[in-house]
């Protein structure tokens, strides 16, 4: 009895004698373990199914380690060359050595292509050589130059130490067209072939524009939404949703018939005298085809966080500044405006960011003027099978996207953001 | 006792199709007309024979997919219809079974297969299957006098209206070089010189306002059947079912046409390599192959098949043989695709294309 | 009090439906200066027709003028009306001041003026110390006061109040009905205030005007409402109230006999009942019945209940029929004899009981 009064000074003891601080966080250890236990599929699918592949990916924007792997004599040569000097007889040596080998382990493929990114035309060089190179004798110097004459050029040499780097910045260079060089040094591409900074700056103009079209043409429809009687506008709200209900596709191919030249919007054009039969209005395979049908796609994504915020705003409000004295523009600017601000930002960034990686519908309607990066990044993903450069530019998208983010933190504040 | 005899026979059916030929197996085509014909000619023959399905899916091309499945090791495609490019780039990067070409039927006549075939037809892991043709297809009402040559495509002043391309570097620019009046041999020796590819974006620039620009190849006859554009660079398959078949009142140009193979492919690790490989042997065989040409005017790659070739399925009328990309009109200048110069420089010239058609 | 109306509803009614009238046929004068309070249930149109005198609802038919001046047509920013809400409608991206500072904005008042105003209204409700808050930092009391200030900020002549302590709890409604009060008297400014709380009525008003179905049912003071309701509507509404239900037997000046369902024969004062043979209710007050001794008006009774409140014992007792005959008695000695079960009687000064219509 003494002694437990003693402690009881030092802490505080429950009933039983058990410190009240661990007796707490042991009653409150299961209830945490249950709600953790309610969160942990969620969880395991997300950092497994989506945040661990996503990292993944991108680390081969900045880690492609095909030419290290297969070329296991030549990269440790390539590694001591200074990247000037002539080529000496060790280095190839060790490249008929990794050549005769990957034609015997039919992986001569894999390091073509991948030695094609960084020079054009050493597919062939790597396939046609590979094929002769057992029979080569040494000095295998001049027996590789006489099969072919590339091998004597510097260039190529060079292409190949940049190549033998696993972790390298080539791909992230060429998602921002310029070229590493073997030096270290990163030049500009020439202006023919510049692309993607053009592209970048083209998505985020793309992406603005419908934001602010679709405030523009949004932000009534939600008021309206907001201030009919409830059957009324239950049935409106269906009207907005029903485009959820239709594929992508299927409201894309839509607006081709309505925007193309024989389409009916032309149609009407041409009846009403805004054209002329021979002279109709290009409003697809353009940027316009893009903006409309993008606007017009991502509308419902701006109409219901501003209609979910201005449901929950009293009429009180408005009558309030009427009765003080407020005409019906200053009631609106003063008073309505700012309270529906966090349901804009909500919708403005949802459909940014929306807007920022779409590509089946400017895919369809853009035509040359009106793709945007996400079609680049699938071309690479699915036509020239460049993934490292794929994943280079996903990277780059997505350090603009948390850049805008955090800018947006910093001007708006993204407490300040409802959803509904 | 009736109703047990059928329950019995029903059953047993499903034994002889599930249990006893387990097998099926996935073909991967590009859809369309063009599997359509693969469909009647190969799928519905061979699953007769041998009791075992065919699934058959769709795709627009290239190795991605492919590559995919093989890398992640869950391999669901068994063959695929591959272009010439892509079977080569395919085989040495080792993501395709190699097929030993001993084991493909002998021709009629007794000739082996390697024999039989075009050249260029067997590679190490492809068997081929059709040549086809890329060209122009021009609307017949949009014009007194027809075009007939490839520099017609690119005459805005003398055949007005738009032009629909491919959105892909591929044909479109060794097409602007024959439009230039570059003779179909010496075009890829041209292209492969700086000057060359400038003369060719150059002739390209000519038309560039004037462009729709299409990717998937269903595109192009609803282009022409819209209205949308008076030409259209297309396959010479696909327009021939809207001229055929629809009654579209289009015509062809083989001036400048660009023919390439299909082939067969077996991914590396198909689960079902022996049906796979069984279903190459039976469908290339010179019959299968003759029989293909009448649903579709893609040419057999096999000689034996070329006496074989009928009359279009639905219109006895039309002899198909008069449609292939291979007739003497047809190769009076014409340009057989240089996979290795497109393996090689495909990623440069596309990048620059690209970038070309974004100015 | 000023007799020229300041306020006057004439013939007024209001339709939203074009099928039922929510207010039918009103007619209201409101003296400059006065409080008056729109009594009644929810859905008696109470609410309507404060809309109506802010501009937020139209009338479908009649005339609403304010200090002489028709006020029909005129929209609601220009009608110089302050106007307290249920919710306090504060604006909640402005702070105190902000809110305050609105309605001398729009008026375009000099930046000096406007702080001085500010300055006034925040002492007026003592709440200066507030004027960097946002609403949401405020208790709903200081809320309350700012909404006060708001309404009052710009100095109109007449200010509607819309149930504006309905959302506070009990003993602050209290303080706040006394504060709402005295600014009144301190300002003179006519108030038209909206509740369905009767006492909040009682405790405030100049005048009351209970509402029910879209009628005004009596628009009186607040004793004569309560001593003098004119109809059983009135009578049960404000108050508590028996009711007996009886024929009438005769009527002799301001006096009616009436026989109830028990054959007893009870007098009371004439106010609001048909001839001879028809039906009537007898209301009296619980407070004014005497029990266990005789008077003017005697009836046999039984104690059912009885519940101890404090200040006074609520006994339920059977009087002619009716189980709920509420009699309160002040709680003092002789309470004590009163137990459940026991048979007394219970009397009335025919004064007390008023002969009102028969309610449905």
């Amino acid at each position: 009895m003494q002694a437990s009064q003693n402690k009881k000074n030092e802490q505080m003891l429950t009933s039983d004698g058990i410190p009240l601080k661990k007796k707490l966080s042991k009653s409150l250890f299961r209830s945490r373990l249950r709600a953790f236990g309610l969160v942990t599929p969620l969880l395991l699918l997300i950092s497994i199914g989506f945040v661990f592949p996503i990292l993944v990916f991108l680390t081969r924007g900045i880690y492609n380690d095909t030419f290290e792997k297969y070329m296991v004599n030549l990269t440790p040569v390539l590694a001591e060359w200074n990247g000037i000097s002539e080529p000496t007889e060790e280095m190839f040596e060790a490249l008929v050595l990794d050549l005769v080998w990957l034609k015997e382990t039919k992986n001569i493929g894999k390091v073509a292509s991948r030695m094609n990114r960084e020079m054009s035309g050493s597919r062939s060089l790597f396939t046609s050589s590979a094929r002769k190179a057992k029979k080569l004798e040494a000095p295998y110097k001049e027996s590789l130059i006489k099969v072919k004459k590339k091998w004597g050029d510097l260039e190529t040499w060079r292409a190949m130490k940049v190549t033998s780097h696993s972790l390298t910045p080539v791909f992230l260079a060429s998602a921002l067209d310029m070229k590493y060089t073997a030096e270290g040094s990163f030049i500009q591409k020439s202006e023919d072939r510049r692309i993607h900074v053009k592209l970048f700056i083209r998505t985020l103009e793309i992406s603005l524009i419908v934001v602010i079209a679709g405030l523009i043409l949004g932000y009534p429809v939600a008021f309206l939404l907001a201030n009919l009687p409830i059957r009324i506008s239950n049935l409106l709200l269906i009207l907005v949703l029903l485009p959820f209900w239709t594929s992508l596709l299927v409201r894309t191919t839509a607006w081709i018939a309505m925007l193309q030249g024989q389409g009916v919007l032309n149609d009407l054009f041409v009846v009403f005298g805004i054209a002329t039969d021979e002279d109709r209005f290009t409003l697809i395979y353009n940027k316009a085809g893009t903006l409309i049908s993008m606007t017009h796609i991502l509308l419902p994504f701006m109409i219901l966080p501003i209609y979910s915020v201005m449901k929950t705003i009293p009429p009180s409000y408005v009558r309030a500044a009427k009765s003080m004295g407020a005409t019906n523009w200053t009631a609106f600017w003063r008073i309505y405006f700012p309270q529906t601000i966090p349901g804009i930002g909500a919708g403005a960034i949802l459909v940014f960011i929306l807007a920022i990686s779409f590509y089946i519908t400017p895919a369809l309607v853009g035509g040359q003027d009106g793709t945007m990066i996400s079609n680049f990044i699938d071309y690479h993903m699915r036509k020239s099978l460049n993934w490292s450069l794929a994943a280079a530019m996903g990277g780059v998208l997505l350090v603009i996207i948390l850049f805008l983010y955090w800018i947006y933190d910093r001007v708006v504040g993204i407490d300040n953001m409802k959803l509904g | 006792m009736k109703l047990f005899k059928l329950t019995f026979a029903t059953v047993s059916a499903l034994f002889v199709a599930f249990g006893a030929n387990a097998e099926s197996i996935t073909v991967v085509s590009w859809g369309g007309a063009y599997t359509k014909s693969q469909v009647e000619a190969y799928h519905k023959p061979w699953s007769q024979k041998t009791g075992n399905q065919v699934v058959s899916e769709d795709y627009s091309g290239g190795l991605a997919e492919v590559k995919a499945q093989v890398e992640s090791g869950n391999v669901t495609w068994d063959v695929v219809d591959v272009e010439l490019s892509d079977a080569l780039q395919g085989c040495d990067e080792g993501i395709l079974e190699e097929i030993d070409h001993s084991t493909l039927p002998a021709a009629p006549d007794g000739s082996p297969a390697t024999q039989d075939f075009l050249p260029g037809a067997l590679q190490d892991c492809a068997v081929g299957n059709i040549v086809w043709s890329t060209l122009y297809a021009y609307d017949k009402t949009k014009f007194d006098t027809p075009p007939t040559t490839m520099a017609d495509f690119f005459d805005i002043e003398k055949f007005p209206g738009k032009r629909g391309m491919r959105k892909l570097g591929k044909a479109m620019l060794e097409m602007a070089l024959m439009g230039d009046g570059v003779p179909a041999a010496e075009v890829y020796d041209l292209l492969g010189t700086e000057e060359g590819v400038q003369r060719a974006f150059a002739k390209l620039d000519t038309i560039k306002d004037h462009v729709v620009w299409w990717e998937a190849g269903a595109q192009p006859p609803q282009l022409l059947a819209d209205g949308e554009v008076s030409m259209t660079i297309t396959w010479n398959g696909r327009i021939f079912n809207a001229i055929a078949q629809e009654k579209q009142p289009f015509g062809l140009v083989w001036d400048g046409q660009i023919y390439d193979l299909d082939l067969f492919v077996i991914p590396k690790g198909s689960k079902n390599k022996e049906a796979a490989l069984d279903f190459i042997r039976f469908s290339t065989d010179t019959k299968r192959l003759a029989d293909q040409a009448s649903w579709i005017p893609y040419g057999p790659l096999r000689n034996s098949s070329i006496p074989l070739i009928g009359t279009f399925h639905s219109d006895p009328s039309i002899k198909m043989i008069d449609h292939m990309p291979t007739t003497e009109v047809a190769l009076k200048n014409a340009l057989q695709n240089d996979f290795e110069f497109w393996a090689d420089n495909g990623e440069e010239l596309n990048e620059r294309f690209n970038a070309w058609l974004a100015n | 009090m000023a007799n020229n109306s300041f306020v006057k509803f004439e013939n007024v009614q209001k339709s939203y439906d074009g099928e039922t009238l929510v207010v039918k046929d009103l007619n209201l004068e409101i003296p400059k200066g006065e409080f008056l309070t729109m009594l009644g249930p929810s859905g008696s149109g109470k609410t309507t027709c404060l809309m109506m005198l802010a501009g937020f609802e139209t009338a479908t038919q009649g005339i609403i003028s304010l200090g002489g001046n028709p006020i029909n047509n005129i929209p609601p920013h220009k009608r110089g009306i302050g106007m307290v809400f249920q919710n306090y409608a504060l604006f909640p991206h402005m702070t105190v001041y902000e809110n305050l500072s609105f309605p001398l904005e729009v008026r375009k008042l000099p930046k000096r003026i406007r702080e001085e105003k500010i300055k006034r209204a925040l002492d007026m409700v003592q709440m200066n110390e507030f004027g960097n808050r946002r609403p949401a930092q405020l208790s709903g009391g200081q809320q309350q006061r700012i909404a006060l200030a708001r309404s009052l900020v710009f100095e109109p002549e007449l200010v509607l109040m819309d149930e504006p302590l309905g959302a506070l709890d009990k003993q602050l409604r209290e303080h706040m009905q006394y504060e709402i009060k005295h600014l009144h008297e301190k300002l003179g400014v006519t108030v038209v205030y909206v509740t369905h709380d009767q006492t909040e009525a009682l405790t405030m008003s100049d005048r009351v005007a209970v509402f029910n179905d879209g009628v005004i049912q009596q628009l009186a003071s607040p004793p004569n409402l309560y001593e003098k309701p004119e109809n059983a509507f009135v009578a049960q509404f404000i108050g508590e109230n028996n009711k007996i239900i009886a024929q009438v037997v005769d009527v002799k000046g301001s006096v009616v006999t009436a026989k109830t369902l028990k054959g007893n024969l009870l007098k009371s004062k004439k106010v609001n009942c048909d001839t001879v043979g028809s039906k009537t209710t007898l209301s009296i007050r619980p407070e004014r019945i005497n029990v266990g001794v005789k008077g003017e008006n005697t009836s046999e009774a039984e104690v059912l209940e009885l519940i101890y409140i404090g200040d006074h014992i609520r006994c339920r007792m059977n009087v002619e029929g009716d189980e709920n005959f509420i009699v309160k008695i002040p709680n003092a000695k002789k309470v004590s004899n009163l137990k459940i079960g026991l048979k007394t009687k219970v009397s009335w000064a025919t004064d007390d009981c008023r002969a009102l219509d028969r309610l449905a």
